[in-house]
């Protein structure tokens, strides 16, 4: 019987290493690194989790080093998905950081920042370091994002200094988005200070009080729907904001046309706004809502097919700077609800890059070299991350990916704890291969040291 | 002649064909209603399950007199959400369910997609006794039953539907039911009752309750729900009944007999005036009693489908 993944990590954290030389050589992988302006064919030898060559290698002149074959895959500068829920603490049997970051891993991410809406809330150095502790030794580095608000109830400021000091490398009050306009002000201001962006999850609360978008489909199917200028509100009230005040505003999971209107407005005016989307919302429409399964149902909701299109020619002219999943695992049982009474969310942390080599790459909206900016580096540098190189004398952080492979999504091989995923039994072009990062590689569904 | 679908979940995509059947099956049960003997042995050893997880006396009432016209078997479920944690009676109930082995389950739910969502984890007919603000569409088939027994026909017609539309589950099924007879649908009411982009559903949408009455056959008014609507979507219920409701005045100004059908409970002095709802143009009682031999066609047909 195959173990689960959280135990198969902690039996792996527990094996000895030795200390003895690790060599590993990843062989005849085409390396694309859009900083470094490299696209080539070649090797790379990896010492202790460090990149000693980038070029030809005959094996034979390094004995006793470990062979990758990675040929006809893509080595990229190590994935980042910058709006994760993990879960923890507060719901362990949804996920953990452990099985989230195991997530991650398969997926093909090295890195991720978690959202502060657990129980209790990301809102003190307490919560950080018990992430940060949870998550040290994994290959998956994880970054939590810090709560905007105390409790994120919209009344006070959450310890904000506190919190960066300690390893915040943002700040939000996701789920909702940030409850005055007050609040938000003071916000924008207080983390200009540390050029940290406030994640907006841009919903006008009286407008949001609904179960999916507003149109013709909640029109026929009789739901309570909530409309696009909800999300349009807040957007344009963070661009303000952020403009007045010179801080930083990041907007979460855009979904509408018109927000993306107002993003490439502002970035055009100068102000400091970048901005993020989900593979769904720039793949599924409202239409997948009319068998009523709770699985299609998040926050933002899936919206019509211009919204759709508006995504991915954001996405193109860089209106819209990254991916991100918006992982949000839920177990089966709260899923399977009354569709008004359901918890919003999907999880997306292995499908994602899988949906995006088939939807953007595929489809050629985006060149590889666009999709490693939209995965690799432009997340990171919303959060002032250092943005892995493949250089010599770099530590090794890796995405490897091959973007013609052909599968289909089963959930029950997820690493993810749960299983609400809209995609599932779908067709995709383009999977994670091995991720490799902090001297651990993880390849054909085990870590590894290397 | 059988029904096309094992269930009834609306009236969308529902063929002309079997609506006619079910309108043509319920005049024979209409006639049995008034015989001395109300009974028929049709459903004798059939169980029926009537989930009710939202209160309605009057649609649980016609839908149970029906089953024991019928002379089914009958398990009565009702509870509100309200008074326990969302989702958590659901998921018990539906275990229940599927352990009972029913063979056919009535169902009302204030979530839109609980028959839907009934139909793939259940055996059983499912039937909808209105869900959400989705569909009711044994109340559709009893609104066009009363329009055919009054004014011989549907087709043709013009009917226009008044008040909330958005939140209502009648008016889609009138909607589709009424198009796919044939009959031409306008829906009137004050701009914040009605729901976005309907129009493409090939309904012409109006504000004047003037016109809807000067330039349509039937009225098929909705109720107004005082809690929800004063004070958000209409600024008061004066002006509603003021701008919106049907009065014998305004009935007068027209030369021409229009019908008027009410699912009722009616607000007096709301959406009809008292005299209106008394009057001569509506058949308002007349739809209780179709509601009955509606509720025993749809039983009998699903039932006794091959
Ligand atoms: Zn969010």
């Amino acid at each position: 019987m195959e173990l689960p993944l959280e135990w198969q990590y902690y039996i792996y954290l527990e094996l000895d290493h030795n200390g003895s030389e690790m060599k590993s050589i990843l062989k005849s992988m085409r390396i694309i690194d859009p900083q470094l302006k490299i696209d080539r064919v070649t090797d790379i030898l990896i010492e202790n989790g460090m990149i000693k060559v980038i070029d030809d290698i005959n094996e034979n002149d390094f004995p006793d080093t470990n062979i990758y074959d990675f040929s006809n895959c893509i080595c990229a500068p190590g994935f980042f998905d910058m709006h994760v829920h993990l879960r923890e603490p507060g719901r362990e049997d949804e996920e953990t950081v452990i099985t989230g970051s195991n997530s991650a891993a398969a997926g093909g991410f090295t890195g991720v920042a978690c959202m502060p809406n657990t129980t209790p809330a990301i809102d003190s150095a307490e919560v950080i370091n018990l992430i940060k502790e949870k998550s040290s030794k994994h290959l998956v580095d994880v970054f939590p994002i810090g709560a905007v608000s105390k409790g994120r109830n919209g009344e006070i400021l959450a310890p904000i200094s506190e919190m960066f000091s300690n390893g915040a490398v943002g700040f939000s009050d996701d789920g909702t988005a940030v409850k005055s306009a007050a609040l938000l002000k003071n916000a924008l201001e207080y983390t200009s200070m540390y050029n940290a962006p406030i994640i907006e999850h841009c919903e006008e609360e009286s407008l949001a009080d609904g179960a999916m978008n507003e149109g013709l489909v909640s029109t026929t199917l009789g739901l309570p729907s909530l409309p696009t200028v909800s999300e349009d509100l807040i957007v344009m009230r963070g661009i303000l904001l952020a403009e007045y005040t010179g801080g930083r505003i990041h907007i979460a999971h855009i979904s509408s046309k018109r927000s993306v209107e107002l993003v490439r407005e502002a970035k055009k005016k100068g102000i400091n706004v970048t901005a993020e989307v989900t593979p769904h919302h720039f793949t599924l429409t409202d239409e997948t809502l009319r068998t009523f399964d709770t699985n299609f149902k998040m926050s933002p909701p899936l919206r019509c097919r211009e919204d759709v299109e508006a995504m991915i020619e954001g996405l193109k002219d860089g209106t819209i700077d990254c991916i991100a999943s918006d992982h949000a695992p839920h177990s089966i049982e709260e899923k399977e609800m009354e569709f008004i009474y359901a918890p919003n969310g999907i999880i997306g942390l292995e499908t994602q890059l899988g949906i995006s080599l088939s939807e953007l790459y595929h489809k050629k909206h985006l060149t590889l070299e666009e999709l490693i900016n939209k995965f690799a580096v432009n997340p990171r540098r919303i959060l002032n991350l250092d943005i892995p190189k493949l250089e010599v004398g770099s530590a090794a952080n890796l995405t490897i990916f091959d973007a013609n492979k052909i599968w289909t999504v089963d959930k029950s091989k997820f690493k993810s704890k749960s299983k609400n995923t809209p995609f599932d039994k779908r067709l995709l072009t383009g999977k994670s291969v091995a991720v490799i990062n902090n001297e651990q590689i993880y390849f054909d569904g085990e870590f590894k040291k290397i | 002649m059988s029904l096309s679908s094992k269930h009834l979940i609306g009236l969308k995509n529902v063929p002309k064909e079997d609506i006619e059947l079910i309108l043509d099956t319920a005049t024979t049960f209409r006639e049995v209603l008034e015989r001395p003997i109300k009974k028929v042995p049709t459903l004798q050893g059939k169980t029926i399950c009537n989930l009710f997880f939202e209160s309605s006396t009057r649609t649980r009432l016609s839908f149970e007199l029906a089953q024991k016209r019928l002379s089914a078997d009958t398990i009565n479920f009702s509870t509100s959400t309200s008074s326990t944690k969302k989702g958590e009676t659901f998921k018990d109930t539906v275990r229940n369910i599927e352990a009972m082995k029913v063979d056919m389950i009535v169902v009302r739910h204030e979530s839109a997609g609980v028959p839907e969502y009934l139909t793939r984890i259940s055996q059983a007919n499912i039937i909808n006794a209105g869900d959400g603000r989705h569909e009711h569409p044994t109340q559709a088939l009893l609104d066009m039953y009363s329009i055919r027994e009054k004014l011989g026909k549907l087709k043709g017609l013009k009917v226009c539907i008044v008040g909330d539309i958005a939140h209502s589950r009648v008016a889609l099924s009138n909607i589709y039911g009424l198009q796919a007879v044939g009959a031409k649908v306008t829906l009137c009411g004050p701009k914040t009752m009605i729901p976005r982009e309907i129009e493409n559903l090939g309904v012409k949408v109006i504000h004047d309750i003037d016109k809807a009455i000067s330039e349509h056959d039937v009225l098929n008014v909705l109720r107004i729900q005082l809690e929800r609507e004063a004070g958000s979507t209409i600024p008061s219920l004066r002006e509603y009944h003021n701008y919106f409701g049907i009065t014998s005045e305004r009935l007068e100004k027209n030369n021409r007999d229009v019908l008027i059908l009410h699912p009722g409970p009616i607000n007096r002095g709301v959406e009809l005036s008292s005299e209106v709802a008394d009057g001569p143009y509506q058949i308002i009682l007349n739809q209780v009693t179709n509601g009955v031999a509606i509720r025993m066609a749809v039983l009998y047909l699903l039932g006794t489908r091959p």
